[in-house]
Parts: structure tokens; sequence; C-alpha cells
């Protein structure tokens, strides 16, 4: 089939503008009449909540974390894009475009694209006046930094806890509607699955993570705004609680799931240091600024100090590689050449999977007062981690999943192919294409809540009569009864190996095999690999306690099943996407210099899965992408 | 580069069923841990064994793993984060302890976070306060741009320093008094701070204090506790802010 996304037609630059206006509206005293379920509370789901609620909707949020303010958008750091263009440097709304589409590497949606763009003024204007304290400059104005690959200085940043700030100004604007009742905010809650009524999402059955029981819930639309899968790796940036499990039911309710391979991979981050380990730190990119990046020519020399090393038995390898970026060249390409030389046993440090950052060049040249002026926290954090002295001796870091482009496909509604089932956030698919730009994700998560959805559902929920289906449909019980026949089901195998064994044991293959770079034969592996690990989950698991009471295991176990199913959906599209593209790179299809190289002639589409049973290969659905405003090209950074 | 010796540690934990059951400490025996282990690892790894044998393993609230989201609250050894400075116990690493110690650890302990199970607590508290006015009101949408509310540099710092706050608890936890002055003086400063947030400020200190009163938390006596607990380093200058704020609204 050929999914239609919606997208408006004309002149781009009024696109948005004149779809807005299209759009029905609900009117004013009709509108608490209207159910809305808000399930998630990071960027996407607070500023959601808050704005739906505020225009007068009736809305339920959920969040698995105790409190809606700890959701996981809180820990990024560097910054919000915006096309502001206070520097004058020649930013514009279309400069933003067009550099969202390219460094997609041209595999999302125009018009999707061009809207963010748009609205991206407008989030600053907005946390501004929320109190966010974003940086100033001495005369009072905000402050930019450049980021990511731009040529323009477009980022507005707080300190390093951008991401902490926005969020806490999404919650306190959630906190001001629970006070007026238009949210009820329910926490320490997860979804478990999503309620479909003659093909229409109705509502979610949750478990209440404190008394273990299922509870349910009916809207007349539902909005999913859970992040992102990247802990289908297991160790990853993300929060340990982060999971697949909220979207994955609503795929297997129907909803498609799109392009689950692009998954991108941060290339400085702090490296594991065991087996024990349970997550990775990131730390700024900008630390390449200065840093020089090698491994030692020899595998003799990797446990040798490295400051004992001489010079000209030390491979730095990007700048051998890689001349005209050097030590700056882009993510994707930065984190697979880590790998290689890993792989080629030259990795340094616990377990081989590291290389060192240097800075005893930039120190000698600039002295350790100015690297520590401009990098002092990261030290200071890394110093934490690993108890060593990153003036003294080289850093050590290594790339981690950090963030999923891929998600649920939505139409230009954000509308999922289930009606009234609505993905907001890192949770759909819609913007980044097979790659993120940095400073870009808060963007998209404000974008979705606070000006993209509340227009947008109004003009769904015009189209339908409010509360025709309540929780006492009997579709509702039998959901629930399913979830919690499941729930028994995991803790009674009483079986012999843990859920973080498990999570381990798919974490290593996922990593392995469909990490940074992917070949036919691993996925092949992988996939022929995958079921024999479910089975053995459904036979060995261990859970203690019981499935009505507080269970952090058994929440985990949850969890670890649905990534055990999802991630053969990602091999599955990884290994059907026959060319390399941003995030996704397939070790067949690169060009001489390790770029990655895209098949524009067969591959220029959304892939949108279409869930077919656990094990059963999944159809197939195509949403060509059309670049009218863009020209398709080697996406070059020389 | 560190050598790999493992520690064996004697760990005596809080552990209680549900809020109604009167709780008790249990000891464990925590092996062949590392000094790059997290604190929170070490207790991965005694949780691996509890399960494996049959055993509830020890229940913990945490998330980000990574000193930010404010979910990890643990006293480990008195002290709320363990206390080492500006440090969540997510980031406490075992190289602060050596072979042999003997570790207590338990909830935060106050009026106002009643315990759920184990090491977790009932924290909403601190949501009500925010509900209660940490906010601007301002509409989404329908504002000025962003350039046209000028902030002093020097003020957006201060606002900001308040700002780290990442509302885990742990100055209530570490108050004689059970006190949420630190955690409420930091978000009525913030905004107090901020021309966008001034306009409020009388109604905000008032309506936040009552239902700092309301949710049982104490009040500050001076102890200086709850800045050294804080793994943000929010200064006690933001409870002087506080107390000054609430003075002026009176008139």
């Amino acid at each position: 089939m050929i999914l239609d996304g919606k997208c408006p037609t004309g002149p781009i630059e009024q696109s948005w503008d004149k779809y807005r206006f299209d759009l029905k509206l609900v009117n004013p005293s009709n509108k608490r009449k209207y159910k809305i379920i808000v399930v998630g509370t990071g960027l996407a789901g607070a500023s959601a909540a808050a704005t739906l609620g505020e225009l007068g909707y009736n809305v339920q949020a959920f969040c698995y974390q105790d409190s809606p303010r700890r959701a996981h958008s809180i820990a990024a750091q560097g910054g919000i894009n915006a096309a502001k263009n206070y520097p004058n440097d020649g930013d514009s709304i279309y400069r933003l475009f067009y550099d969202t589409i390219k460094g997609g590497d041209f595999r999302a949606r125009e018009a999707d694209v061009w809207r963010l763009a748009q609205v991206s003024n407008n989030i600053i204007d907005q946390c501004v006046a929320q109190g966010v304290p974003f940086a100033r400059d001495y005369a009072g104005y905000l402050d930019n930094r450049s980021f990511g690959g731009a040529q323009v200085s477009r980022t507005f940043y707080a300190r390093g806890q951008t991401g902490q700030q926005l969020l806490l100004g999404a919650y306190s604007a959630l906190s001001r509607q629970i006070k007026l009742g238009t949210v009820q905010m329910y926490a320490r809650r997860e979804m478990l699955d999503l309620v479909v009524v003659d093909g229409v999402a109705r509502g979610i059955i949750v478990r209440n993570l404190v008394t273990g029981q299922m509870e349910s819930y009916a809207a007349d639309a539902v909005c999913l705004c859970t992040g992102g899968y990247v802990n289908v790796f297991y160790l990853s940036t993300n929060a340990m609680g982060c999971s697949v499990t909220a979207i994955w039911k609503a795929h297997k309710k129907g909803a498609y799931f799109a392009n689950p391979c692009y998954t991108q991979i941060h290339p400085t981050c702090i490296p594991q240091a065991g087996e024990y380990q349970s997550k990775l730190t990131l730390m700024s990119e900008s630390l390449r600024n200065d840093g020089r990046v090698w491994v030692p020519k020899s595998k003799d020399d990797v446990s040798k100090n490295p400051n004992q090393i001489p010079e000209d038995q030390r491979d730095y390898y990007l700048e051998r590689k890689y001349p005209s970026f050097g030590n700056l060249a882009p993510r994707d390409i930065s984190s697979r050449a880590a790998k290689e030389q890993c792989d080629d046993s030259r990795g340094v440090g616990p377990g081989g999977r590291g290389v060192y950052l240097d800075f005893a060049d930039s120190i000698k040249r600039l002295g350790e007062a100015t690297i520590r002026e401009r990098y002092g926290n990261l030290f200071e954090m890394y110093e934490k981690i690993t108890a060593e002295n990153g003036y003294k001796t080289p850093m050590r870091i290594y790339p981690a999943p950090h963030y999923s482009m891929g998600g649920l496909w939505v139409d230009y509604n954000l509308m999922s192919n289930l009606p009234g089932l609505f993905i907001l956030g890192e949770a759909n698919f819609s913007v980044h294409g097979a790659n993120r730009l940095g400073a870009s994700a808060l963007m998209q998560g404000l974008a979705d809540g606070y000006f993209v959805i509340p227009y947008t559902i109004g003009g769904y929920l015009a189209s339908i009569k409010p509360g025709q289906i309540t929780s006492e449909h009997e579709e509702f019980r039998k959901c629930s009864q399913d979830v919690q026949s499941e729930q028994e089901k995991l803790v009674a195998i009483n079986g012999k190996r843990t859920v973080t064994d498990f999570m381990r044991e798919l974490g290593t293959l996922m990593w392995n095999n469909c990490g940074m770079a992917r070949t036919e034969a691993g996925l092949k592996e992988a996939i022929a690999k995958l079921p024999s690990i479910r089975e053995e989950f459904w036979q060995n698991l261990k859970v203690s306690g019981s499935a009505g009471e507080l269970n952090q295991q058994l929440e985990n176990a949850g969890r670890t099943a649905d990534f055990l199913e999802f991630a053969e959906l990602l091999c599955r599209d990884a290994l059907h996407r026959n060319e390399s593209c941003g995030g996704h790179f397939r070790v067949e299809h690169q060009y001489d210099d390790g770029e990655a190289k895209r098949d524009d002639v067969n591959y220029c589409y959304a892939a949108a899965w279409e869930y077919k049973g656990v094990g059963n290969e999944p159809e197939m659905h195509k949403e060509p992408l059309k670049f009218e405003n863009v020209h398709l090209a080697v996406r070059s950074y020389k | 580069m560190s050598d790999h010796k493992t520690m064996t540690l004697k760990l005596i934990v809080w552990r209680q069923k549900s809020a109604d059951d009167p709780g008790r400490f249990e000891t464990y025996t925590a092996r062949n841990i590392t000094e790059h282990h997290s604190f929170l690892e070490m207790l991965d790894c005694v949780n691996e064994d509890l399960i494996l044998e049959g055993k509830e393993p020890i229940m913990f609230d945490h998330d980000c793993r990574e000193g930010i989201c404010g979910t990890c609250s643990q006293v480990i050894n008195g002290k709320p984060h363990g206390g080492q400075e500006r440090t969540t116990v997510c980031q406490l690493h075992m190289r602060n302890f050596k072979d042999g110690d003997t570790i207590y650890i338990e909830p935060w302990r106050a009026r106002a976070f009643p315990i759920i199970r184990d090491l977790i607590v009932d924290r909403s508290a601190l949501d009500k306060i925010i509900q209660a006015g940490g906010y601007t009101s301002c509409h989404t949408g329908g504002v000025a741009d962003a350039n046209a509310i000028l902030v002093p540099k020097p003020i957006a710092e201060e606002s900001m320093d308040a700002a780290e706050c990442i509302g885990c608890g742990a100055c209530v936890a570490g108050c004689p008094n059970g006190a949420a002055m630190l955690f409420t003086g930091a978000k009525v400063s913030q905004l107090a701070l901020l021309p966008q947030g001034e306009v409020e400020a009388a109604e905000r200190v008032k309506a936040m204090t009552q239902a700092m009163v309301d949710c049982g938390f104490g009040n500050c006596s001076n102890h200086y506790e709850c800045q050294a607990a804080c793994p943000k380093g929010v200064d006690v200058k933001f409870i002087a802010r506080l107390n000054r704020e609430f003075i002026k609204a009176q008139f």
C-alpha cells in the first residue's frame, strides 16, 4: 500500500499557515466534552498536556516516573535551535529547514520539516515567557552558540542543562493546568496496552506501578509522547526506564512503525568500564574542538600508559583518514571509525573499547587555564566517573546509542494510521530523516506539543462525537485481562536467568550486528538468533515477587519482552534498506572515503511496517518522499 | 590505569513492605565490587544475587543515572546521597569506600515523604508546591518576542543558579525539621529574579509557602544541612530570598 502523509501542496512558505486555517475548529464550550489522553511527560508530552488543557480539553496525563518533571528530556545538554537570526549571521526559516533536510540525509518529509523550522521561533518566545533562564549577553539579550556543523549560530542554551530547563518550563505549565483542574496527572503508571475499537484508538490500559493493579482509561484521542527505543542496545545514554513498550503495544494493535533502522550513535561518551555497567554517559561533542583522537599504532601498546607512547607510535586515525575534517568529522563517521580501530584490537581501556581524546597539544598551545575555562565541567564529570584526570592523561571515549529517528508512522497531523492515535516527539518518525542534527530534538518535542498538536487534534476531534466509548466497553475488559495474564505469566516462569541477563544478551547481539556498521550477513544472523532468545526468555526468566505489587523486576521484564520482539523489526528494516543513509550504515554501500552511499532511485521512501504477529514477517507500506524545494544531493562534509 | 581488585562490603539496608509495615534493617553482603561500580550498580549486583536466591530484591528509585533527573534518593551512612559534594547517589562511585566497610542505606525520612516500599518514598508533595504557584501564568502562544524582555546577565545567572534544583528532596531529608524551604526558595527565587516572574511574585510566594505547610513540611531554623546535602549546590541564600519575598508579599 502507498501511504499518504496528507502533506499540504503549494508554496512551502505558506503551507502550514494555509493548512492551519483550513483545519476544523472545536467550539470553546464544546472542548471540555472531549477527553484526551497524553502518555509521557517529556518535552512533547508535558507541553502537549499543558497546552491542550489550557485550550479547555479534558486531559489525562500519564508517566512512569514518580513525577512528570523527571522524563529523560531532562538530560539533554547542548541546546535548542531556532531560526531567530539574532546574531545577524544569515539564518532564516529556509536555512534551518534546508540544514535539517540535508542533515537527515534526505529521508524526511519537506512539509513537516518546514513547519518545524517555522514554529522554532515561537518556542523560544514561549520558553522565555515561562521564565526559562537562557544564557544572556551583557546587554541582557539572549546568547547563541554554534552547534553540530551548522554554519550559523542558532542554538539557545542554559549552561549545559538546556533540556532540564526547557522540561521544567513545560512541567511548570503542566503544573499550572493540574492546579486549574484541566489536566489530571497520573504518575507511576506505565502504559501496557492501547485499546482499539473498530479500528479507532479509544484508550489505554496502564499498570499502577505502586499497587500492581491494571487501570483502564477511555478518551476521544490518545497522544503517545513516550520517547525513543535505543535501550534495545541495553547500554545507551537513555534513562533506565526508557523503553519501546508504549509504541510497540500500539504497533501490535495496528499502528505502523516507520524506519526503525534509523538510530543515532553518539561519538563522545564515556566507555564501558565493566560487565556490571548499567548505562553510558554522554560528554558534549564540543570537546573535539580541542582534543585529538588517537589509538596506539601497535596492538602491543594498548595497555601502556598513554603518556609513555611516543608520538610516532600513535595513530591519529581521524586526521589520517579525513584530513580535511580531522577530529571534527561528522558524528556517524567518527563513531564508525572508533569502532574500526577497536575491532582491529587497538582500542584502549577495559575491554579494549575506547579511544583516546588527548588535550596535551591544546594545553601546550593554549594553557591549561583556557581548556579548563572551556570545558571544566566536562573534565570534572569525567573524573567523577573514571577517577582519571583528563588534563594529565588522555580521556577515553567510545560511541554510544543515543537517539532514535525512527518511530511510529504519522501523517502531517501527527496522527498514525489508526484514527485517534497521535504520536509526538522522539516516538514518531517525522522530521529527522535518517540522522538528527544536534540541538534539534528539543526543538521537535516542543514544536509538536506547543504548536502542532493543539491545531491538528482539533481537526480530528471536530469530526467525531465526544464520549462514544467508555472504559466499561467490553474491549477494555478484554485488553486489561490480556495484560494481566501476561504479567502473571512473566512471574510464573520461575526460571534461572534474570531480566538484566537477557537484556545484556539482547543488547550485545544488537550492538554487534545492528549497531554502527551493518552487513547483510550480520543482520540475517541476528534475525535468526532472536527467536531463540525470546523462547528462552519465556521459559527461563526469573522474576521475584508477584504481579499485584510494586515490582521493579516485573516492570523491566515487560519492557524486555517488548524489546525482544521489536529488535527483530529493527533488524528486518535494516536488512531491507539496501543502502546507507545517515545513522543507517550498510558496509556494502559506501564511497571510497567511508561516506554513506544512498540509493535514491530505490529507497527514497519511508518504510512503514505493519505488524503480522510475533516472528512473522511484517508487511511494508511505502510513503514516497518528494523533494520539491531541496535538491537531492550527496551529503558531503568536505 | 587502575587495577581490578574487588571489595566485599556489608550493607545494612532498610526494608519495608508498604507504608503500613513497620520496617526493619536487614544485612546483606556485596561481593566482587570494583572501584568503578557506581553505588547503584553495586546495589544492582546485590539484587541479582537476591533474585537468583529467590529473595525479594531491594527496591529503590532511579532513572537517568547521570545525576540530573532527581529520582535516586538514598540516605547513605546518615547522609542524603552519601555526602560527597555535588553528587547524587547515581554519580557516587565505590572508590569512595573500601574493602570491608559497613554501609547503612535508608530512604529519605520526612513526614511529608511517606515510604512506599524499601528505599522508595512518595515525593508528590514537592509537585504540589509547584502546582500552587511555581510558574508564570503565561498562555501558550501570544507572548512577546524573546528579545523584547531584557535580563541583565548577572540576574540571569543567579536565576539559573536557583533553577539548577533537580527536585530530588535531599534538602528535606537532610533537614532536622523536614523543611522544603531550599526547594521552595529555589523556585520562588528563580522566578522572582526575572521580569517575567516578577508580576506574580507576591501571589506565588504566598501560595507556595501555604502549600509547603499544608503538605506537612517543617520550617527553616538555619542548620544549612539542606545546602550540604544538595547535589546541585543550591545556595541557602535562596531561603533568605524566600523569606524576603514572603515578607514583601504581606504589604
